[in-house]
């Protein structure tokens, strides 16, 4: 590790993007594609990150052959719902089954949703407990306009983005007057005005504790009835992609850099003569309107709006997901979103299950909660695997290329460069190590 | 007239259950930095442990229902050390790790009181006393409300004067204030750590135990919903100010209770409005330091 100072001047150099810093860390965000468990999805990651800097033949053919496999496991994914696969444990049935079907197409939405959240966090530094007000509006706005007026789908989803726009305006503009743990809890609050205006019911309008049903007739027919899953589940596939080469876009564009910037030295960029308020609106807003689109795509999928969607608890999912993954990490986010829903949802089936009726109080009790067994399996993260699900990873990977080669370098001369993705949170330390790492080998 | 003065004491009730939530939140956040996320459940169990010992019991006399506060606050209490001692210890100034461990926890420990006590509310029996009411200015007031009202008055005083008067409420003022010099003094910042999980734990529990009979039952969502205006109120009131958190606690479960009546049951909105606005005129909150 640098010093502080050290560290601010590379981010300072990064945010301006010119120099090989950054291109050493997109580099390191490949890698990390590469070299997480998730094979089957790499290739947004490799398309999406510029490619690596030096024309060095074994990380090409490296890259060359992610690439590959990642395209495998894209299309495997695309033509998922027309094979007979089982995963029993994991899934509930034969892959081309609706109930399958619904649950690996909510996976991707819940990634979806982790992705926008990771803007937020991971790329802003911005800690919001208000993530779920944009989902609920996107869920809620589409649900209630298709309701009550006959627009067809498409305007319909225009127009509540363009509600989701000035609301997140609105909102954004007004919490980001303070930062940090306030910024939190403000948040908070906004979402929970949300929350309670929805449990109230003005009208009618949103169903109250019911929620509302989705009224289907100015819906195109193949998105309507079971039988149609599939193409729901292509339809939140293809959300996910989007979100991702969306967010891969922004992390990686100038705001991008500035956004995170701001995250590491909020001073520094204000010493600079850079607006960090402007940008950290920016990343804010669009993380907002991702999210409510996928809102509107849930909608759709549950075809029904329930309380539950604008609650705060689903905030906290989002961010429990982005832990579990690893923070800073697009990749983490997905994995985290993926993982955390089908747990989530093997879980409650366990929960139900005899096994678990038979047990004495003492273990049934904690074992027929999912919520329990999850929030432990997240302090216990928290606790021991700082960097989540793919810092773990990479550490595994890490001290085996370790194991694997020659002891020729130690890499002390590269400690003046790449820490551009050292977070306030402890992964700093391990995308370090990896940057260190690919520098060694390019050079 | 009737109304206004059954809406203040129903407010001050509720005013006097949001401090007994934010006085804790609020100075753990000013000498720590955490933003405690779990004050919730040890809310909670503070208020099934109340409950417990008036159903064990049997009876709904005074001393029963002294027994629950004391039982709900030693409950509330050596949740909130555990929570300290086991799990925030050891990640001193990593603020977000922090939080997150106070998130997790209170996720597990909602999920298990819903396991233990079920996900319904229970209905609590107080003293005869809290059923009747008290005539002042023509209003008939619930007794219960002064009962909070009482609690939460001595709850201030008791932490004011334990804070002005004694070693170690000086630590922990001054570590507030600035607790690298406290350090740097030579002074073991981490007791008075736990002591301000411990006490804010302990005034949670005891405001789980009122906060049942104020709302006449108990649930495991209990906590949570009385959390977030208790965030609200810490920020509205300053973050690390007990008194900004009082004088906030009162002024928003007032204006809420208003609000809800004349306003027909825009409380909560009325809330978040009143924080967007204090926010944009004084960001650091009524009391807190500008910084």
């Amino acid at each position: 590790m640098t010093t502080d100072t050290d560290a601010a001047d590379t981010n300072g150099t990064a945010a301006a993007g010119t120099d090989s810093n950054s291109t050493a860390a997109s580099t390191t965000a490949a890698d990390g594609g590469s070299g997480n468990p998730a094979g089957p999805r790499r290739t947004a990651a490799a398309a999406g990150s510029t490619p690596p800097a030096g024309p060095h033949p074994r990380l090409t053919r490296r890259t060359a052959a992610g690439a590959a496999a990642g395209l495998a496991g894209f299309v495997l994914l695309i033509l998922l719902p027309l094979l007979n696969l089982s995963l029993p444990g994991v899934l509930p049935g034969p892959t081309y089954t609706p109930g399958s079907l619904q649950l690996l197409a909510m996976c991707m939405l819940m990634a979806a949703a982790a992705l926008t959240y990771h803007l937020l966090l991971g790329v802003a530094g911005l800690l919001s407990f208000g993530h779920a007000l944009y989902f609920g509006a996107g869920v809620y706005g589409l649900a209630i306009i298709l309701q009550n007026l006959d627009i067809p789908l498409l305007p319909a989803m225009g127009l509540t983005l363009l509600v989701v726009i000035v609301l997140a305006h609105v909102v954004g503009s007004i919490s980001l007057r303070v930062s940090g743990i306030p910024f939190a809890m403000v948040t908070l609050a906004f979402a929970q005005a949300g929350s309670v205006i929805v449990g109230r019911n003005p009208d009618g309008t949103t169903g109250g504790d019911e929620g509302l049903t989705l009224r289907t007739d100015n819906l195109p027919d193949f998105l309507v009835g079971v039988v149609n899953t599939r193409n729901l589940y292509w339809l939140a596939l293809a959300v996910l992609v989007v979100v991702f080469v969306v967010v891969t876009w922004v992390e990686s564009s100038r705001a991008g850099h500035l956004a995170a910037a701001v995250r590491e030295n909020e001073l520094r960029v204000r010493v600079l003569g850079l607006q960090p308020y402007l940008v950290k609106l920016l990343i804010f807003v669009v993380s907002a309107v991702l999210v409510s689109i996928i809102g509107m795509v849930f909608l759709l999928l549950q075809s029904g709006a329930v309380p539950r969607a604008i609650s705060a608890d689903l905030t906290i999912t989002l961010l429990v997901m982005v832990v579990l993954g690893g923070v800073g990490s697009r990749w983490g986010a997905v994995i985290g979103g993926i993982f955390y829903t089908i747990l989530d949802q093997r879980l409650t089936t366990l929960a139900n299950s005899d096994a678990i009726d038979a047990l004495p109080d003492i273990l049934r009790i904690p074992l027929s909660e999912p919520l329990f067994i999850l929030g432990t399996l997240f302090i216990l993260v928290v606790l021991f695997l700082p960097g989540g699900l793919t810092g773990a990873a990479k550490r595994l990977a890490q001290r085996r290329n370790r194991r694997g080669r020659s002891t020729g370098h130690d890499g002390t001369g590269n400690d003046s460069t790449g820490p551009d993705r050292t977070g306030p949170d402890r992964t700093g330390h391990e995308s370090t190590a990896t940057s260190r790492e690919i520098l060694e080998e390019s050079a | 007239m009737s109304t206004v003065v059954l809406l203040l004491f129903t407010g001050l009730g509720l005013g006097a259950l949001y401090f007994l939530v934010a006085a804790g939140l609020s100075l753990i956040y000013g000498l720590m930095g955490v933003l405690n996320f779990a004050h919730g459940a040890f809310l909670t169990l503070g208020a099934f442990a109340g409950w417990e010992v008036a159903r064990r019991a049997g009876s709904d006399d005074w001393w029963t229902f002294l027994l629950s506060l004391l039982v709900g606050a030693a409950a509330g209490a050596a949740f909130a050390a555990f929570t300290e001692f086991v799990l925030i210890r050891r990640l001193y100034q990593r603020h977000i790790e922090q939080l997150l461990i106070t998130l997790g926890l209170s996720l597990a420990a909602v999920a298990l009181f819903d396991g233990i006590w079920g996900t319904d509310p229970v209905f609590i029996q107080g003293p005869a006393w809290f059923k009747d009411t008290t005539e002042i200015l023509g209003a008939r007031v619930p007794n219960d409300r002064f009962v909070c009202i009482i609690a939460a008055v001595l709850v201030l005083l008791a932490m004011v004067f334990f804070l002005k008067n004694t070693r170690y409420g000086m630590i922990i003022r001054a570590g507030v204030e600035n607790r690298s010099m406290v350090t740097a003094l030579g002074i073991d910042v981490r007791k008075a750590f736990t002591l301000v999980f411990t006490i804010g734990g302990a005034a949670a529990g005891l405001g789980g135990v009122l906060a049942s009979h104020y709302f006449g039952y108990v649930s495991p969502m209990l906590g949570g919903s009385l959390l977030i205006f208790a965030f609200i109120v810490t920020v509205i009131g300053g973050l690390g100010s007990l008194t900004g958190a009082a004088i906030a606690a009162v002024a928003v479960a007032v204006l809420q209770q208003f609000a809800n009546f004349y306003l027909g049951g825009t409380g909560d909105f009325v809330v978040v409005l009143a924080l967007a606005l204090v926010l944009l005129f004084r960001p650091s909150g009524l009391l807190g330091r500008t910084s």
